[in-house]
């Protein structure tokens, strides 16, 4: 296991609570993520894992407390802002364009770093021509990477589950992003194909250097992957550190296995 | 040679008709491609561009105004008051709605219809007003070959024109362009489409724009060719069965349809009609468009939907 790069702080969350009328899905969550690291938050079900991604990417707006990211505390933002500000991420249940096919579902992650006008586009000409063959290229080696070449064409609708969420981890990667959030990447799949998704989760961090958040119920893989692990129960934090010491944590223990009253 | 004369003629009237509907049809697959959304307004769209396009252009040519600039400043003024529409519905109706499914959205555009409707003949007048942006007289070709020649219809020559470069316009608008991409995106999944950085509301603004504007080159021809009245909110349900047989979701279906609706209705009506009383050319698309159905229910170019079970 390699320590990450720095111990540089990409994205501080503050006292971050959130509550949807009488349920308090968070309560004064306070966490770092650091440059270069594979962080994983997990937790029971309903401990608000998917809660707090959904905070940091701009789906749900906090109650209170302040989220910083490369250094810039945010106001309330949308969505798109944070995928402007370098925030990718993929979902629970795969959201991908349904209708159309792996290559171009990953083309979509590349909308953001187009910077020729509809016309030239239009036209197919000079400038833009070379562009989109430049952001063709990079869609392809993402495409070696995850090792898709054969349903490049297939229209993602069709393609099994554990295929799908590789597209949806290709389209992710497209943006290339500063932060990597992953909500439950390997749920619902076999062994065999837990296995890739991690070798594929710790190339990814390797090779682009990519800082990942990855939310998981899977504790083996939890702690063979991730660099620092921050455990979650009905909303609040009860645990952090590295793999290690959050498995001989006896809240943690308690937090999963129940605890006699 | 007079039968295969006469049967050129209806063939070649009828397809150019068609591609008129095609026209309004386009309105309809620009929005349901890129929101989901069956827009039911699309009739009433064209009747607002045609009345603020006729409007505009009768006062700027009763006050001298040249007409040529007068009818670029026409259209500039429809085009302006599209915009404006396309912001208004965006902001108050479908914005507001984003991730209802789509037969609430469905809902609140027959809303918009009679919303716009009446706004546009409150603001413009309910009159019928004429339009004059094309030639309207005919030309006869083939007549060395043909009795009589065949009768063409220069609106209609124009119609298809103009059909065809938007056609082949928007076609590489949605396949090229990461707008178009965009708009394709955000048609499948919003949530998603928001994860990769597109800005939902913008892209829709811009599609109920396109279609807007589509809209205001549809209140052209149609203009042209009836006149601007209450009567073209109708084009709606002439556009219904060209989407059916062409597929919601494609633009090129949208022609095609366009196309087998007017040549098919034309036919019906002369070599059918005689014989089972006339008429037939009102309802017989309808007809069409139900065996289309029951062979393709998405349609002769229309995406296929794969559930998996």
């Amino acid at each position: 296991m390699r320590a990450p790069d720095t111990s540089e702080i990409l994205l501080q969350v503050e006292g971050v609570s959130l509550a949807f009328g009488g349920v308090k899905a968070l309560r004064e969550v306070s966490f770092n993520i650091k440059k270069g690291e594979i962080r994983a938050i997990i937790g029971p079900n309903g401990a608000g894992k998917t809660s707090m991604l959904n905070v940091i990417n701009g789906f749900y707006h906090p109650n209170h407390g302040a989220i910083t990211f490369k250094g810039r505390t945010r106001a309330r933002m949308q969505p798109f802002e944070a995928a402007r500000g370098g925030i990718a991420r993929t979902f629970q249940n795969v959201a991908l364009f349904k209708g159309m096919s792996a290559l171009d579902n990953i083309m979509t992650g590349r909308v953001l770093k187009v910077r020729r006008g509809v016309l030239w586009q239009m036209l197919r000409y000079g400038p833009a021509l070379k562009e989109e063959i430049e952001h063709r290229h990079r869609v392809e080696e993402i495409i070696d990477f995850l090792e898709i070449e054969a349903i490049r064409k297939v229209p993602v609708a069709r393609l099994p589950y554990g295929l799908q969420k590789r597209v949806e981890l290709g389209r992710a990667l497209a943006m290339e992003p500063d932060l990597l959030l992953l909500d439950e990447p390997m749920a619902g799949m076999n062994l065999e194909e837990k296995e890739d998704m991690s070798r594929f989760i710790i190339d990814v961090n390797n090779h682009y250097g990519t800082t990942i958040a990855l939310i998981e119920h899977d504790m083996a893989v939890v702690m063979d992957l991730s660099d620092r692990v921050a455990v979650l129960d009905h909303g609040v934090k009860i645990a952090d550190g590295t793999p290690d010491e959050v498995k001989s944590n006896q809240t943690v223990i308690d937090a999963y296995l129940g605890v006699a009253h | 040679m007079i039968a295969l004369g006469q049967f050129l003629e209806v063939l070649i009237g009828g397809l150019m008709s068609g591609v008129l509907y095609s026209l309004v049809a386009l309105g309809f697959v620009l929005i349901f491609k890129a929101s989901g959304v069956f827009n039911f307004a699309q009739g009433a769209m064209v009747l607002l561009a045609g009345l603020a396009l006729v409007r505009a252009l009768d006062l700027l040519v009763a006050h001298g105004v040249p007409f040529w600039a007068a009818i670029v400043l026409g259209i500039g003024f429809g085009a302006a008051i599209m915009a404006a529409t396309a912001w208004l519905i965006e902001r108050f109706v479908i914005g507001p709605l984003v991730n209802q499914d789509g037969l609430t959205l469905f809902m609140s555009t027959i809303g918009v219809t009679f919303v716009l409707e009446g706004a546009a003949e409150m603001i413009f007048g309910s009159d019928v007003y004429p339009l004059r942006l094309f030639p309207t007289d005919a030309w006869f070709v083939f007549e060395d070959l043909f009795p009589g020649g065949i009768l063409v219809n220069k609106l209609d020559v124009w119609g298809a024109l103009i059909a065809g470069i938007l056609v082949a316009g928007l076609a590489i608008f949605f396949q090229r362009t990461k707008t178009g991409r965009a708009l394709r995106a955000v048609a499948d999944d919003h949530l998603a489409a928001h994860s990769v950085g597109i800005p939902i509301s913008w892209i829709w603004f811009v599609v109920w724009l396109v279609a807007g504007l589509v809209a205001l080159v549809a209140a052209t021809v149609w203009g042209t060719k009836l006149g601007v009245q209450f009567s073209i909110t109708f084009l709606a349900l002439k556009a219904l069965p060209v989407l059916i047989i062409g597929g919601l979701t494609s633009i090129p279906g949208a022609i095609v349809g366009g196309l087998v609706v007017g040549a098919g209705e034309k036919i019906a009506e002369v070599y059918l009609g005689p014989s089972i009383g006339g008429g037939i050319e009102y309802w017989f698309p309808y007809v069409l468009a139900l065996a289309v159905l029951l062979v393709r229910p998405q349609g002769l170019f229309g995406e296929r939907i794969i559930e998996r079970i």
